[in-house]
């Protein structure tokens, strides 16, 4: 673990046991694109964070940042404690206590349901197969999958395929788990099988940050609401406050577009 | 469209009306295709009989040059007559068996390596029987102990020495192109530069450059008295020089793999080797299976270029028969529509295998 030491953005306060992310005056940039503009953020154990915004604002970067998928140039994330920088071994402390779901689920075709969900925790958990194939089975029963354990991915429908990837991410047993637009990709009818799940989650008290545009997930289980453009966090509340009483102009236009149906 | 929605007519009536049928159905559909079909017909008539003629109804397998003489068609007797010049090149006559033994083994561990595909029981056993079956090759090939005479290399030729050198070169080859297409795609620009450079630099030459330059010039850069062995130069060519063409065949397939299963390997908090290992490369080899095996084919054939630094491979040898008594050597037809056909069932028999294996791996997958 590194200890937060004194930087160029001055004084910084140390990460508090309570927050198990803290993000701190970060920045990326694309090129010269500016992409996250001095996001400050703190995420306390057990809270529910919806991000969302149009497309293009970073928040899909914004959360990818947190398990360094993509890399920033300045400012400085704590996951768990643990500075997420360049250092290698703090990056794979992070890695096994923060998974990810993706919009494409990005779940190993070549391997049945179940090597896809006993893969990390043999490798990186040194889990004997038999205990991990427990542990698998186990959460296949919670994500109501456990009959195709022996299927491949390919043969089963998006809904059940991002079950499966939740699964998997839950055998790593994690402490921290993003989502990244995780109903995005999945046909009408299967997103509520999908929502259900993550809802449960929820529920169990999993820290968990979301980007979705699921506004009745977030009126149902977030603490925080952040709405995100250009770049910057422009407001950032509880659901209650943020649904009915947006401040910023631009959250009220984003509201007005994607509620308006 | 509605015609191809319609159902396929039921298969009725006699085999005659079948095949009527089918003929109407699949040879002479329309008058364009008719013409293809009777223009291949009378090609074909035109093409087989006098081949079938020379080849079978009058050739001789009299291993004299009298026989031949006395036949219009093809004199199988010079390969018969030369059967263990060109099979087994100018290694010494009386132990010939050791290496007929050796290249049976070869095959026997070759045939079991590739059957693991089918009969999983075999995974186990691949590393066994290469441990065991590359000394027993090895002494069977040199001798020098258990009372076998030795044999140096440079007598080794025809067809052991074919398939050593193609064997050997496709299991160094493989890893080595493998860590270079890796080397590719390196973060690390020392590592990334270097691959590049020796995957654009070998494959910028032909093979024949790089063998001279393994046979004479590297020895200039050796000290005096060190000396590296030809055969062993020749195979180290051989190598470095399919090694270059397979990097950028892995190269493809390890483009072709989506992103997202890096960054699923990566969110797991898998490390780069076991991503790798474990999620990357066994979808990525699987897509290039076909240019693989292309590569390998290749090879295989590029080995009779060893012949310009002396040593006899199995095209070699069999121009060593023609050359070996001038009555002879007027059947060179013969004796290279030999060495063809031997080459061609190899290397056919490498295409079917790897389109059997692509069919294999893909069962259950993908649906």
């Amino acid at each position: 673990m590194t200890v937060a030491t004194e930087t160029t953005t001055g004084a910084v306060p140390p990460p508090s046991k309570e927050d198990v992310i803290v993000v701190n005056k970060m920045n990326k940039w694309y090129g010269n694109f500016h992409v996250l503009q001095d996001i400050d953020l703190s995420v306390r154990k057990g809270e529910r964070i919806v991000i969302c915004g149009p497309s293009g604002s970073g928040k899909s970067t914004l959360i990818r940042t947190m398990n360094r998928l993509e890399t920033y140039q300045s400012g400085e994330i704590y996951v768990d404690g643990i500075l997420l920088g360049d250092d290698v071994k703090n990056i794979e402390a992070v890695r096994r206590e923060v998974c990810m779901v993706f919009q494409h689920f990005n779940l190993f075709p070549h391997m049945t349901v179940l090597e896809n969900l006993t893969l990390a925790p043999i490798w990186v958990r040194k889990m004997p197969k038999k205990e991990a194939n427990d542990l698998a089975m186990h959460y296949l029963e919670r994500v109501r999958i456990a009959e195709q354990a022996h299927k491949y991915p390919g043969q089963l429908s998006g809904g059940q395929q991002q079950r499966v990837a939740i699964a998997r991410s839950l055998c790593m047993q994690p402490k921290i788990m993003l989502f990244d637009e995780p109903t995005s990709a999945l046909d009408p009818e299967m997103v509520k099988e999908v929502l259900d799940v993550m809802v449960e989650l929820a529920k169990e008290g999993m820290t968990m940050l979301c980007v979705t545009h699921e506004m009745g997930f977030a009126k149902e289980v977030a603490d925080r609401v952040i709405f995100m453009d250009a770049g910057q966090i422009v407001e950032m509340a509880g659901p209650q406050e943020f649904f009915d009483n947006p401040k910023s102009d631009r959250t009220k236009l984003f509201l007005s577009q994607i509620l308006s149906h | 469209m509605s015609e191809n929605a319609k159902l396929p007519p039921m298969a009725t009536g006699s085999f005659a009306e079948r095949a009527v049928a089918w003929s109407k159905k699949n040879l002479f559909d329309g008058w364009f295709n008719t013409i293809l079909t009777l223009g291949s017909i009378a090609f074909l008539l035109w093409l087989i009989p006098p081949i079938v003629e020379w080849a079978i109804v009058n050739a001789t397998l009299s291993p004299t040059i009298e026989g031949c003489a006395e036949v219009t068609g093809a004199c199988w007797g010079f390969v018969n007559a030369n059967l263990r010049l060109i099979l087994f090149g100018t290694y010494p006559f009386d132990e010939q068996w050791r290496p007929l033994l050796a290249m049976i083994v070869l095959m026997g561990i070759i045939c079991g390596s590739l059957g693991a595909v089918k009969y999983p029981g075999l995974r186990k056993a691949i590393i066994p029987m290469w441990v065991i079956g590359v000394p027993v090759i090895s002494v069977l090939m040199w001798g020098g102990v258990f009372g076998l005479t030795y044999v140096q290399n440079s007598y080794w030729g025809g067809l052991p020495l074919t398939l050593i050198l193609s064997s050997i070169g496709v299991i160094f080859a493989f890893p080595f192109g493998l860590l270079l297409a890796l080397g590719r795609q390196s973060h690390m620009p020392a590592i990334k530069t270097v691959s590049v450079v020796y995957i654009e630099v070998i494959r910028g030459v032909p093979l024949i450059t790089v063998l001279f330059m393994a046979s004479v010039m590297f020895p200039l850069f050796l000290p005096d008295g060190v000396t590296i062995d030809k055969l062993l130069r020749a195979q180290i060519g051989i190598i470095l020089f399919t090694a270059a063409y397979l990097a950028e065949v892995f190269r493809g397939g390890l483009q072709a793999v989506p992103r997202g299963q890096f960054e699923a390997g990566d969110s797991l908090a898998l490390s780069y080797w076991q991503s790798m290992r474990l999620i990357i490369l066994p979808q990525a080899l699987r897509l290039v299976i076909p240019p693989t095996v292309n590569s390998f084919i290749s090879m295989f054939k590029d080995t009779t270029l060893v012949v310009i630094i002396g040593l006899f491979d199995f095209l070699g040898t069999v121009k060593l028969a023609l050359r070996s008594d001038p009555a002879w050597t007027k059947y060179y037809v013969e004796g290279y529509a030999f060495a063809a056909a031997i080459f061609f069932l190899i290397c056919f028999s490498m295409a079917k295998y790897s389109a059997y294996l692509e069919k294999e791996l893909r069962k259950g997958e993908r649906r």
